[in-house]
């Protein structure tokens, strides 16, 4: 009896003190925390970023934050980026184990705004020099007329290329169509390396689509142009390539990650990749650092040469505490700064996302920045829409059929346009 | 209604024995069962889940709408459409081929070790505990282990064919070498589980049979086939059930080795309802119906083979 009345006092105490934590005013949020001496709270921050080559950067800007405002501690978890969307979503549908920031991917904040997982940041510190940031990658964060997120870096994919292997097989400029492309692979093969290697997922064959002025779906028109003519000639310029032997048949399984061994290993002239990727080239071993690395603008088809943009933001879990308000949104000011990305850029080659950082001398003059700031420029906005982050597990199937297994580009574009249909958006009509 | 008072009165301790249990299991299986057959009549996703929309401002205040469009009872929707589909009939295809060849394989070379095994020879106990590794490693770092042996570029097994003269193959281009992997991966990991179990059968086999049927002329062959197989025949019908069930929904095997490539043809019926449920949109609905159809199957299988059991006069 006498436990049975302990166990139940304590349960008591427990609710009591559980009331008090769920009555807790929120009333302290909103006025601007002047002191970084007195914002405290326990943050966790999901990066998502390259756990080996990318991480201890982003840890490094975290102890530089501690170090400014002491009260606060900041947990970093790397979560492999395949896996992080659906994770993140498990995790903020259970309720349970999200972290209160996360690296968001620019195609995932529509999504997940529109379940509701994020809060909004309008009117927040975070969004104060809102206009510091360039409009494309800002313009992924809104849904329904509200702001989720801050920008933390752009990409887009280009042309890497090995410079000596290039200066080897006497090739002086970097191919700028998709048919020098083959003719540089012609050459390449004569010093006993492969031309291009081609990734056979979905977000890479974009440029193929692009380069002929095809796109997935057409938002204005709410019409899926996935199996378009042009994106047929584009793909098809993409199996060229592999069946006149300009790049090796991919494999079907962890073609990334072979694609990235053979460039850093120098068995491949050129591969099509972002930014993210430029910290590992340049750790390589046998890659011969980052003055080897070449970077040009994706080659283009007979439109025009285009990449999709990429990147990633800053977005705070909705289901996060209110009381912790102050250390996120300035934990989000801090690592979304001028001076921060400065220090990526810098560190990993990333691209800033807002214009005072680019007066900064370290990345006005850091080449690989220098090197991507016109890639970036010229990139294709993607459509941002909750059903964004869906289109490309279907294009990645595409891809796979196409590339690696020959079937006909015009019939596995139309299996798009099908799942498109009846899983992604039904409300767009097919053409 | 006497009656019931008179057991309750009399046997009340017994019913109170019983409650826990029941409890425990009604929560832990029943409810997500019916739940899980519920959902399955609905088109419930992950966008149609809640019961009202909210959007919250950091700092600011919290605005919610109910959802316009909340998931609604459909009834055989999902399962019309999974079975027309042409997809569910790959998967199907695909969990067949998986599950007939893994078992068979399992079981004839668990059944060949464990004979070897069973007889007096020298180093018997190393080899019994070497047996046992690819049980005891964890079943994802073999997936990794082998996915790696079949890596195209870097592999082991490419390699050695190339190091013999031969042309590399591309495994996972092909919807057959890449299921063949899986199946490798998982006759290595099953093979140990089928050797003990069956070791444990032949042990339990009277050396007398054997004295007897070699007294009356049988050969090696004649022994096996008249004396070990029928005293194993409990054993190995218990075995073969549990391996089927197990290797019908053995997940992480395909999901690590194949993931599915080339292009979604190595998909099972589990891993292509955790694709359905966890990945892309997220359509709970359709993964409880694939859900329902693969225990059913599995229901049906079980009582069927049950039934030839028991025709065959065992008792189970």
């Amino acid at each position: 009896m006498r436990r049975a009345l302990t166990a139940l006092a304590a349960t008591t105490s427990l609710a009591v003190a559980l009331s008090a934590c769920g009555g807790d005013d929120t009333s302290g949020s909103n006025d601007q925390a002047s002191n970084p001496e007195d914002v405290s709270g326990e943050l966790t921050f999901w990066d998502t970023s390259d756990a080996t080559n990318e991480a201890p950067a982003f840890k490094e800007l975290i102890k530089r934050f501690e170090g400014e405002y002491p009260d606060v501690d900041v947990t970093l978890q790397s979560v492999p980026f395949a896996e992080a969307q659906n994770k993140f979503k498990t995790a903020a549908e259970a309720d349970e184990g999200a972290p209160d920031i996360l690296r968001a991917e620019v195609a995932w904040v529509p999504e997940f705004a529109s379940l509701g997982y994020l809060y909004a940041l309008d009117g927040t510190a975070a969004l104060e020099d809102a206009d510091d940031f360039f409009e494309t990658p800002m313009s992924s964060n809104e849904f329904d007329g509200k702001t989720y997120g801050v920008p933390q870096v752009t990409d887009s994919l280009a042309l890497l290329y090995n410079k000596q292997l290039f200066e080897k097989a006497g090739i002086n400029e970097p191919p700028t169509t998709w048919d020098e492309v083959a003719s540089a692979a012609d050459q390449l093969e004569k010093v006993g390396a492969d031309g291009i290697y081609l990734n056979p997922a979905g977000y890479f064959l974009l440029p193929f689509m692009y380069g002929e002025g095809g796109d997935l779906v057409d938002t204005d028109a709410q019409e899926i142009v996935v199996n378009s003519d042009a994106n047929v000639a584009g793909v098809s310029t993409a199996v060229e390539l592999i069946e006149n032997g300009a790049a090796p048949k991919p494999p079907a399984n962890d073609a990334y990650a072979s694609m990235m061994t053979s460039f850093t290993e120098g068995k491949v002239g050129m591969i099509i990749n972002g930014p993210w990727e430029v910290a590992n080239i340049g750790n390589a071993a046998d890659f011969g650092g980052l003055d080897n690395l070449g970077i040009a603008p994706v080659p283009g088809g007979s439109e025009a040469a285009g990449a999709p943009v990429g990147g990633h933001n800053y977005v705070v879990y909705s289901g996060m505490d209110e009381s912790k308000a102050d250390a996120a949104l300035a934990f989000v000011q801090f690592m979304s700064s001028a001076e921060s990305q400065a220090f990526l850029a810098e560190e990993l080659g990333l691209l800033p996302t807002r214009t005072s950082a680019y007066e900064i001398d370290s990345v006005a003059s850091n080449p690989v920045v220098s090197a991507f700031k016109p890639v970036v420029d010229a990139a294709v906005a993607r459509p941002w829409i909750p059903e964004g982050g869906q289109f490309f597990a279907p294009l990645d199937q595409m891809a796979v059929e196409t590339m690696v297994q020959g079937a006909a580009p015009k019939a596995a574009l139309d299996k798009v346009a099908t799942t498109y249909k009846s899983d992604v958006v039904p409300d767009y009509s097919t053409n | 209604m006497s009656a019931l008072r008179t057991s309750l009165s009399r046997h009340w301790y017994a019913w109170a024995m019983v409650v826990p249990v029941t409890l425990v299991l009604g929560v832990l299986v029943l409810y997500p069962l019916v739940r899980g057959v519920y959902i399955s009549f609905t088109d419930l996703d992950e966008s149609n889940q809640r019961t009202e929309i909210c959007t919250k401002t950091l700092g600011g205040d919290e605005t919610c709408e109910p959802n316009p469009d909340r998931y609604t009872f459909i009834g055989l929707d999902n399962y019309v459409n999974i079975v027309t589909g042409d997809e569910f009939w790959l998967l199907f295809t695909n969990t067949l081929v998986w599950t007939v060849s893994c078992v068979t394989f399992h079981f004839v070379i668990g059944m060949g070790l464990a004979v070897l095994l069973n007889r007096e020879i020298r180093g018997r106990s190393i080899y019994r505990m070497l047996l046992i590794v690819p049980w005891a490693v964890p079943a994802f770092v073999s997936a990794f282990a082998w996915k790696f042996m079949f890596n195209e570029q870097n592999g082991l097994f490419n390699a050695a064919l190339t190091a013999i003269g031969l042309e590399p193959v591309s495994w996972f281009a092909d919807r057959w070498t890449s299921m063949l992997t899986a199946i490798l991966t998982n006759v290595w990991l099953g093979v140990p589980f089928m050797m003990i179990a069956l070791l444990g059968g032949l042990q339990s086999i009277s050396n007398d049979l054997y004295e007897a049927a070699e007294l009356d002329g049988a050969g090696a062959w004649q022994r096996f086939r008249n004396v070990t197989l029928p005293g194993l025949q409990p054993v190995s019908m218990t075995v073969v059930l549990l391996g089927t069930i197990w290797t019908f929904n053995m997940f992480p095997i395909i999901y690590l080795v194949t993931d599915g490539q080339p292009a979604g043809q190595t998909e099972i019926l589990v891993t292509g309802a955790f694709k359905a449920a966890f990945e892309g949109i997220r359509d709970y609905s359709e993964a409880a119906a694939y859900g329902v159809l693969i225990l059913s199957m599995l229901v049906v299988f079980a009582s069927i083979y049950r039934r030839v059991l028991r025709r065959q006069g065992e008792v189970w």
